[in-house]
């Protein structure tokens, strides 16, 4: 018996999309596919695979199963019409835009972006001869008036890292298919379950699945979903549209159609730079997406209880909780995020600097690391870390400050979580207080 | 636009799919780069009888190319359009003369009156689909490219 036609619900799809029963041993599990390459069934078979002709496993630097089953999902649940994984979120993002640029092209994206994104798009894209423009991504006109002959995508994160800014991104996408330009979303900070960029006009979107898609900080990965429906034949993308030289001519938007962009991003970029995820980080993708909702849920519940008791607390200012009703963002976190506003944002802690650090070293359960998304909760000072390469400009326009203190909020008892932040704050005070009683003296 | 998606039912699709034998492909190139030629090579390597119907062509894929659909001595199971939808109200009229059993239309290949006479001549439609993708998604492999195939079950053997 066949499924059923209904359409199934997002946990359903969470839990089941990509993955079937293994029709040779029945195994439930996605199978782990370590095997760098498959055997052909015959010699046709092997040409007909290598000139894209058929559907067919060569070499696990291009496909894998185990993969395959964790793409399909994530562009199951961002409603794309494919997705193909990468070793890191970095890889995925940069193998993204060199599919669709050249030298001499131009992007505008936003600046309030995560600092490794920044250093990406700054420095890399300059030295692949491509141009950049920062727009403030709260600006619809800083977007608009950017745009060039020769500007070739808009990029932007749905929930800015972490400066919070919550993207209008039916606004934005707009605006770009106005100039038959597509957007790039990274949607790492929501996740599919609490926001779907494509159902908002978003082209293409780009996932570190080292965040909340693995969950529990044990892998690093990137993935990328397009959702088909951009017309990369318009004239403004020859390098995707035109005759591709690394196939005999083979012109991918119009052979493949929908599928166009994603098989160029697959049998060219990712062929040949390199970067694939493995199998067995694909395989804890798997498990982590299983149970995706319930975590977003209660990393949502924490978040929002955090946010709440560090805008009530007089020793830390600007909260960037977009979640929060005081927020700036409230009426854009309405529309793009019922479900919550993610679980990573910032504050000032009181005393700049200094007592920043103090605050950190204080606290006892929060883990600080480089990293956001864990089931544990993590703390951070962006200034000297994940956005130490950043000059001042830079740094105020992604929303950090000098005592910017980062949190990604975890699934812990909430009690818990409150308490240690309780006395971390009391460490800093104690340690202010020290200083200024030696001063005294 | 008209409301394609009675021309895309999941059912319709599989049991055309799993019915057929023979394909008629109207517009099938000998070129190996072009969309029609991908198909058409995908489909012969899945066990259809596949006859090229394309008057610039003599032979494709080994097989005779015909002028027209009313010139094919066989009997055809799908008509599978690769042509400019405005050529198609003609084909669909041929495809009915013929006792074809199904029309195909692939990507953009949109044109509502084709559809009709189609329809009215008793022919199961599909319209702006491409046919290679939709037997990947019920039959082959799509899935293991990481497209987005929609397909969910736990019955072991349902899918391949």
């Amino acid at each position: 018996m066949e499924e059923e036609s209904r359409r199934l619900g997002f946990e359903t799809r969470q839990v089941h999309a990509g993955q079937r029963p293994d029709p040779n041993t029945g195994a439930r599990a996605v199978p782990i596919y370590q095997t760098t390459s498959f055997v052909f069934e015959d010699s046709e078979s092997a040409a007909a695979y290598f000139n894209l002709q058929e559907y067919g496993n060569t070499y696990s630097r291009i496909m894998n199963p185990t993969v395959a089953a964790f793409e399909e999902r994530v562009a199951n649940l961002e409603g794309g019409c494919g997705a193909v994984a990468f070793a890191s979120g970095i890889a995925a993002q940069a193998a993204a835009l060199f599919t669709l640029l050249s030298p001499g092209d131009h992007v505008v994206s936003s600046s309030a972006l995560y600092g490794g994104s920044v250093n990406q798009l700054k420095h890399y894209l300059r030295k692949m001869s491509v141009e950049l423009t920062w727009v403030d991504p709260d600006d619809t006109n800083a977007w608009q008036a950017a745009v060039r002959e020769n500007t070739k995508a808009f990029f932007a994160e749905t929930i800015g890292n972490p400066g919070g800014n919550v993207l209008d991104i039916e606004k934005v996408a707009a605006i770009a298919h106005k100039h038959q330009l597509p957007l790039l979303v990274d949607n790492t900070f929501a996740t599919p379950f609490l926001c779907r960029p494509i159902q908002w006009g978003a082209d293409i979107v780009l996932h570190s699945a080292t965040k909340f898609i693995g969950g529990h900080g044990t892998s690093i990965g990137g993935v990328v979903v397009e959702s088909g429906k951009f017309n990369w034949s318009n004239g403004r993308f020859p390098v995707v549209a035109d005759p591709s030289p690394a196939y005999h001519g083979l012109q991918f938007h119009e052979t493949f159609g929908t599928y166009g962009y994603l098989m160029k991003l697959r049998f060219e970029t990712l062929r040949d730079l390199g970067a694939a995820m493995t199998p067995f980080n694909a395989f804890l993708f798997l498990q982590g997406l299983e149970t995706l909702s319930l975590r977003m849920a209660r990393h949502v519940e924490n978040a929002a209880a955090v946010a709440r008791y560090l805008e009530s607390n007089e020793l830390a200012s600007n909260v960037t909780y977009p979640g929060l009703p005081t927020s700036l963002y409230h009426p854009l976190v309405e529309k793009y995020l019922p479900g919550g506003a993610g679980a990573v944002f910032s504050f000032d802690c009181r005393g700049g600097r200094e007592a920043g650090m103090h605050f950190i070293e204080g606290v006892t359960l929060w883990s600080h690391l480089a990293n956001v998304g864990d089931a544990k909760s993590l703390i951070i000072h962006p200034a000297s870390t994940t956005h130490r390469q950043l000059d001042d400009d830079e740094l105020r326009a992604a929303g950090v400050g000098p005592g910017t203190i980062r949190l990604s909020v975890g699934l812990e008892d909430i009690d818990d979580l409150l308490w240690d932040l309780d006395q971390g704050f009391r460490q800093a005070a104690g340690a202010a207080g020290s200083k200024e009683a030696a001063c005294s003296t | 636009m008209f409301d394609l998606s009675r021309y895309q039912d999941r059912e319709t699709i599989r049991h055309v799919l799993d019915s057929a034998k023979t394909i008629a492909v109207v517009g099938l190139s000998t070129n190996e780069l072009r969309a029609s030629h991908f198909v058409g090579f995908y489909l012969k390597r899945h066990g259809y009888r596949v006859i090229p119907v394309n008057p610039r062509e003599r032979e494709v894929l080994g097989q005779t190319s015909y002028r027209n659909l009313s010139d094919v001595p066989h009997p055809v199971d799908i008509v599978n359009v690769f042509r400019a939808p405005d050529a198609l109200p003609a084909i669909a009229e041929e495809a009915v003369t013929i006792g074809a059993k199904t029309l195909w239309c692939q990507f953009t290949v949109i044109n509502e009156k084709g559809a009709r006479i189609a329809e009215d001549g008793g022919l199961s439609v599909i319209m702006d689909l491409c046919i290679k993708v939709e037997h990947a998604r019920y039959r082959g492999r799509m899935h293991w490219l990481g497209f987005n195939t929609q397909r969910v079950t736990s019955v072991r053997g349902g899918l391949q």
